[in-house]
């Protein structure tokens, strides 16, 4: 049961998104991000539209599983649709009855809305989470933020903060499992009852779910410690991440699109 | 006096999906009543899988877990009385704790049971005595106690259920010789006292041979040998191939033997080892 949840998502593979650095994929998906929301025109959407498509297309990663992730976020879309059809002040009136008035401006302002999520949402899955894996991520993350230890924020410090949390993930949830398998076979009863009992049910699953996720914090940092950890200076990497020619063509031409899309914005409908 | 089998069990895990795993494969144990079962294999032999089977918590893929005769999974919605009847303690369950006295730990699976008053009173105390807790120690928070107080306090709240099957899931495991010897004599005690069937899940082969009147041997998810001890270990032969080992004291005979020494090499514990050696060598004094 708990064992399906799937976090990270990383999706090994070997397509170019997955060959990319991941410090130029998180400035791409930046770039990438300006240029949806920026987007404004019929024109521009279609642009956007087309280059998701073809990021979701280079990614390997199986649509049906793209799909899924949208299916995750449906309710949010739908709320977003609706609202925008119906609080949008336009001119063009296009329906009306008692204080319910939808103009055509809303109506296509919502569908630019939920053209934008989507593209958000799978642009964003495919360039970052799906093709790179959580280590990566965080390294990646530790780089690009480097700048700003010149002004003494503990870069290195909360990098590798992120990558153990997300390293002990899975254990916690294995963890948990565990815990409650076996507090059932103490009788306890988590499926029944009213919502006061359930929450008191938890009680017995959360406290030693507590106390050996402390130990588990105390027995890392005592082995970090017996390992001469002691912070990001002067520490060598073993993946050292490289950029290459083709991660700047990347870039650029990801660049080109978004200054291309500010570009079509004056071009077809637009509200 | 519960009698506990199962039949034709399989057990398949993420069925589908590129990690599918046969846990267990078409498994047939017949656990008896009222005796010690040692049940050991090589690691991932699929021991755990089992255990989890015999209380309800795994479902088997296929084959049924038969309990007096009746499949636990004929009514699903009654699993709970399965679990009230077959105790399961897991591995390290010292980690399960959470009440803030031993006492109340040790209570809470009788509570869940409906036990109360009286009755919950001198079942915490019964299994709290049998695990070698005495009454000091149960007002205390069981995060204050030592590992292997905790592990008793643990073992403890199961057997407080008087389940009238109790399956052991490593309970030693971790533990120095004394602690093993005091905890596993004391719930075998218990055992006798109560008639109940006993299940003892572990890789070390001392153990087993010393406390179990029936063994069942695991490997790769299927019962390599089951039968009396001394049927399991006259074939060493066969016990190689599970990647497992005789007992240290029964290598010590068979050595003898092949010098000679001694005639035969049924000797599975230390005590007995130790009269046979001494009966040995009386026996050389006088020749």
């Amino acid at each position: 049961m708990l064992k399906d949840i799937t976090l990270g998502q990383f999706f090994p593979g070997d397509s170019i998104l997955h060959r990319t650095d991941p410090r130029f994929k998180v400035l791409i998906l930046l770039v990438f991000i300006v240029a949806v929301i920026a987007a404004k025109s019929a024109f521009a959407f279609l642009a956007v539209g087309v280059l998701t498509v073809t990021l979701v297309a280079v990614s390997h990663i199986p649509v049906r599983i793209v799909l899924k992730n949208l299916k995750a976020l449906i309710f949010i879309l739908i709320f977003t649709g609706i609202l925008n059809i119906f609080f949008y002040q336009g001119e063009n009136v296009v329906f009306e009855w008692k204080f319910i008035t939808v103009y055509r401006e809303g109506l296509i302002y919502a569908a630019f809305m939920v053209l934008r999520l989507v593209c958000l949402v799978c642009g964003s899955f495919v360039l970052l989470t799906y093709t790179t894996s959580p280590l990566d991520m965080t390294d990646a993350l530790e780089s690009l933020l480097s700048p700003l230890k010149k002004i003494k924020l503990p870069v290195h410090e909360f990098a590798m903060m992120l990558t153990i949390a997300l390293r002990f993930i899975p254990t916690l949830v294995e963890e948990t499992d565990k815990i409650m398998s076996a507090q059932k076979a103490r009788g306890a009863d988590m499926e029944s009852g009213g919502l006061l009992k359930r929450a008191k049910a938890l009680i017995p699953i959360l406290i030693p779910l507590f106390v050996s996720s402390f130990r588990r914090a105390d027995e890392l940092a005592e082995a970090m410690e017996c390992r001469c950890y002691h912070g990001g200076e002067g520490r060598t990497r073993m993946k050292v991440m490289k950029c290459r020619v083709s991660d700047w063509v990347f870039l650029i031409i990801m660049l080109g699109i978004c200054v291309g899309v500010f570009f079509v914005n004056g071009y077809g409908v637009r509200v | 006096m519960s009698a506990i089998e199962v039949k034709n069990v399989t057990v398949v895990y993420g069925s589908g999906t590129p990690f599918e795993k046969k846990a267990l494969d078409n498994v047939s144990i017949d656990f008896g009543s009222d005796r010690v079962v040692g049940i050991i294999g090589h690691t991932g032999s699929g021991k755990s899988t089992l255990a989890m089977l015999l209380n309800g918590l795994g479902k088997p893929t296929e084959g049924t877990v038969l309990l007096d005769g009746e499949d636990i999974w004929a009514r699903p919605k009654e699993i709970s009385k399965v679990r009230f009847k077959v105790g399961l303690v897991f591995q390290y369950p010292e980690y399960q704790l959470f009440e803030d006295s031993v006492y109340k730990d040790i209570a809470f699976g009788p509570k869940n049971m409906g036990m109360e008053g009286e009755a919950l009173d001198k079942a915490v105390r019964d299994a709290a005595s049998f695990c070698g807790l005495d009454d000091e120690t149960l007002e205390k928070s069981p995060f204050e106690l030592s590992g292997g107080q905790r592990r008793r306090t643990a073992i403890a709240g199961v057997a407080a259920m008087s389940p009238s099957v109790l399956v052991l899931d490593e309970p030693a495991a971790g533990l120095d010789p004394a602690g093993r010897e005091e905890i596993i004599g004391g719930l075998l005690e218990m055992r006798k006292r109560q008639g109940s069937t006993m299940l003892i899940i572990s890789h070390s082969m001392e153990d087993i041979a010393k406390y179990s009147d029936y063994i069942v041997v695991l490997d790769k998810g299927r019962v390599h040998m089951q039968g009396k001890p001394e049927e399991i270990f006259k074939d060493a032969e066969r016990l190689f191939e599970a990647s497992l080992d005789l007992p240290q004291v029964t290598k010590l005979f068979v050595e003898l033997c092949k010098r000679a020494l001694a005639e035969n090499t049924d000797v599975y514990t230390v005590e007995y080892g130790i009269k046979k050696l001494t009966a040995m060598l009386e026996a050389r004094k006088k020749s």
